[in-house]
């Protein structure tokens, strides 16, 4: 049966039963899509709309949110661009969430849930949020910035059917408040407390009493100022928790509170994600072991004290595990013995532990390739390392057809492979003619136009793509766009891309979230041009070396150089929060 | 209308695959690198490469900034040194013998009975070790403070010590 037949017998039906009907459409994009089909099926689907993702902050407006979705109860927001992440992007180019929480307030909006990546968040923001929804139970923030533990007090004091706080890898200003004593008596309901990446201390005492009164925590995650002692006993007290981050993890291993920590961990039988380790003595570790048999995650990728052997040691008692972010202290070595062990494997990081060549203790192509013999459910991989080469690349797509996201980066950019001295275009065509469900691929070493020529022809699923110091010319660039289909986010430096790529095909970027160009070959004219053909892209030039060096450059001409370039597309025009060294041309 | 100039003006020059293009790559860097001849130290510090986020940086990659003071005895004041720049033992000593001025710290790696100067660190259970019996990474991880002793008085605290256990017997 064709649509549109289809349509018209589900006109038949009335509105609600078209409603319960989407109810079973979870995901973002079904339900956009759905709205598509006709104004009723637009119209029924935007009043039952209750959870809404927007990637891109800048590409509406708090207003039309609210007069499309008005029964809005979960809101997700991404800011700032990814490159933002290694200070690519200067302080104060943006992403406040005030507008949208004052807005939201302001209408009635009974928001429950906020999820922030990204984004600026004043303590003011947080306290009109605190103020504004009385039940509102869920905040994750996932690497924002700006507020302090007086915002986090604020959540503290006035949620009180607060069920989750997920702070994961925010600068947060720990101004040693008592925000965790702001948890009122009655408050009972949290589900999930998540404060591992603030630095000051909390009140420990407060800090039992509340998991004691929460029979629902599920999730706990630590920072680095909470002893073993504190662990033990709060381990007594919630042995349901099925998420544990431990602070720090160092004691005497021959104590009495390390035995009574042993025999707490013991009792705990529902732990599947352990992470922390913030400060650890490894002759503690062995306290783990009787968990490990059952863990599905574990993340030890903020452990530098763990050394190598200690770390293989713990694996081997890890053989469920699903998901391993790990240092790459593990070395080659460790990885074949995660190959031996974690048969469950789909998701592993192997971060750096030594960014400046002081050690040697990086891992090679060889861990990469045992990995992806001996893991057959791989799906997923971050893998940091000293070198990689075309033949390992060739031999883990073959080994692991299922890749869904493959992100390398060599430690040296344009590394080239390590026994023929070739580029490693060979390596990542493998990887993409192979793995026919990639939707993410992060490239590194030395790659010229060829390897560009083969994602856009095999990578047909791509939808983020990351590219820096690699290819040689505009064909490169020109080949990902006019090849990968599913293109949402593309972010490029240090590439030597210019206009004759980015004007090639204009309307690609309104297919696309964004696309980032710095230290690239294009010019202010080229993205001029741009922004003039395409109103409903916003071009902004960030040009943070602006002040001071004004004087006699009067207006830079159009042949300049940009350094970097932002572009996005919107339903609301140039944003009015710019500051001085953005120009939304 | 902001002034838009494309601040660093650099020059990119790309050579063929495993020709010459290793250092024009890194733009950024080469203009604010003034130093000859730290190759190494060059492509590990192109900014935001490794991309690794800002916050693991500073919280979870072990050998990030590792300050510590270093005494010598007889120097008027103290310094701070990061242990993150040195690679090696030698490495850090050549540095404090310069800092300090005082030469022959090095002996003592070599030939501990006889060398003029004894380093010592302190570590983290607040046991003052010998500088040099564990592997480098280890060393730096755990070491908290660094003194650089006089020989002579180190002879004299051993003998002190070893005077007070005979007095116990």
């Amino acid at each position: 049966m064709c649509l549109f037949q289809f349509q018209s017998v589900m006109n038949y039906f009335p509105e609600e039963v078209l409603e319960h009907v989407f109810d079973f459409l979870t995901s973002h994009r079904d339900r956009n899509t759905v709205s598509l089909v006709c104004k009723s099926w637009y119209s029924v689907e935007r009043f039952s709309r209750e959870k809404v993702f927007i990637g891109n902050c800048y590409a509406v407006n708090p207003e039309r949110l609210i007069a499309r979705f008005p029964r809005l109860r979960s809101l997700t927001l991404k800011g700032k661009p990814h490159f933002a992440d290694f200070n690519l992007v200067p302080d104060g180019w943006g992403g406040h969430v005030y507008p949208w929480i004052e807005a939201m307030a302001k209408s009635g909006i009974n928001l429950e849930e906020l999820k922030l990546k990204r984004m600026v968040v004043s303590d003011e923001s947080l306290e009109l949020l605190a103020k504004s929804f009385p039940n509102f139970k869920s905040l994750v923030l996932v690497s924002c910035e700006g507020f302090t533990t007086v915002g986090l007090a604020a959540i503290a004091s006035n949620c009180r059917f607060l069920r989750e706080l997920d702070l994961q890898e925010n600068e947060v200003d720990d101004l040693k408040g008592k925000w965790l004593s702001c948890f009122p008596e009655s408050c009972t309901s949290l589900v999930s407390l998540n404060f591992a990446c603030l630095k000051g201390e909390v009140n420990v005492v407060a800090l039992e009493r509340l998991v004691a009164r929460c029979p629902n925590l599920r999730s706990l995650r630590l920072n680095h100022t909470v002893p073993l002692e504190v662990l033990q006993k709060i381990l007594v007290r919630a042995p349901q928790l099925s998420d544990l981050g431990t602070g720090s993890f160092t004691h005497d291993p021959d104590s009495e509170t390390f035995i009574k920590l042993k025999n707490a961990m013991k009792n705990c039988h529902s732990i599947r994600s352990l992470s922390g380790f913030l400060d650890v003595n490894g002759r503690c570790l062995p306290a783990i072991y009787p968990i490990c048999i059952s863990l599905t995650s574990l993340n030890l990728s903020y452990a530098p004290g763990i050394f190598s052997n200690e770390l293989i040691k713990l694996i081997c008692h890890c053989k469920k595990i699903e998901r391993l972010w790990i240092l790459d202290t593990i070395g080659d070595k460790g990885l074949g013995v995660v190959a031996n062990t974690c048969k469950e494997l789909q998701e592993l990081r192997v971060f750096p532990s030594d960014l400046y060549g002081v050690g040697n203790t990086a891992v090679t192509e060889e861990g990469l390739v045992a990995i992806s013999a001996g893991c057959p459910k791989l799906n997923s991989i971050l893998y940091f390392c000293q070198q990689m080469t075309n033949a390992a690349l060739i031999t883990v797509a073959k080994n692991c057809p299922n890749f869904i996201r493959f992100r390398l980066c060599t430690l040296d950019p344009i590394v080239p492979d390590a026994v023929t001295n070739q580029p490693l275009d060979e390596g990542f065509g493998a990887i993409v003619q192979s793995c026919k469900r990639l939707t993410r691929l992060s490239v590194s070493g030395l790659l010229t136009d060829q390897v560009f020529l083969y994602i856009g022809m095999y990578a047909e699923q791509l939808e983020m793509l990351s590219i820096a110091f690699a290819g040689d010319s505009d064909k490169g660039m020109l080949y990902v766009l006019n090849g990968c289909k599913k293109l949402k986010k593309l972010e490029i430096r240090d590439s030597p891309f210019g206009n004759m790529a980015l004007l090639s095909d204009m309307g690609k970027y309104e297919t696309m979230r964004s696309l980032w160009m710095s230290s690239c070959e294009v010019t202010l004219g080229g993205c001029k041009t741009l922004a003039e053909k395409m109103p409903w892209l916003n071009v902004e030039i960030i040009n943070e070396h602006e002040a001071g060096e004004g004087e006699g450059e009067a207006s830079c001409d159009d042949r300049h150089r940009v350094e970097k370039m932002y572009l996005y597309r919107t339903l609301v025009g140039p944003r009015k929060d710019a500051p001085d060294f953005v120009w939304t041309l | 209308m902001a002034k838009i100039c494309s601040g660093l003006e650099t020059e990119l020059r790309l050579g063929l695959p495993g020709g010459g293009g290793v250092k024009e790559k890194k733009r950024v860097f080469s203009d604010i690198c003034d130093e000859e001849g730290k190759e190494e130290a060059r492509k590990n510090q192109v900014v935001g490469w490794p991309p690794v986020c800002s916050y693991r940086r500073k919280n979870g990659c072990g050998m990030m900034k590792m300050y510590v003071k270093v005494s010598v005895d007889g120097a008027p004041f103290l310094r701070k040194i990061d242990l993150s720049n040195y690679k090696n033992y030698s490495h850090l000593v050549m540095a404090l013998e310069e800092l300090f001025g005082c030469f022959g710290i090095g002996e003592a790696l070599k030939d501990a009975e006889n060398c003029e100067y004894v380093p010592i660190y302190e570590d983290k259970d607040g046991d003052w070790m010998l500088l040099g019996d564990v592997p480098w990474e280890m060393f730096a991880e755990s070491c908290k403070r660094l003194r650089v002793m006089k020989r002579s008085d180190a002879k004299k605290i051993a003998k002190d010590l070893l005077k007070g256990l005979a007095t116990e017997y």
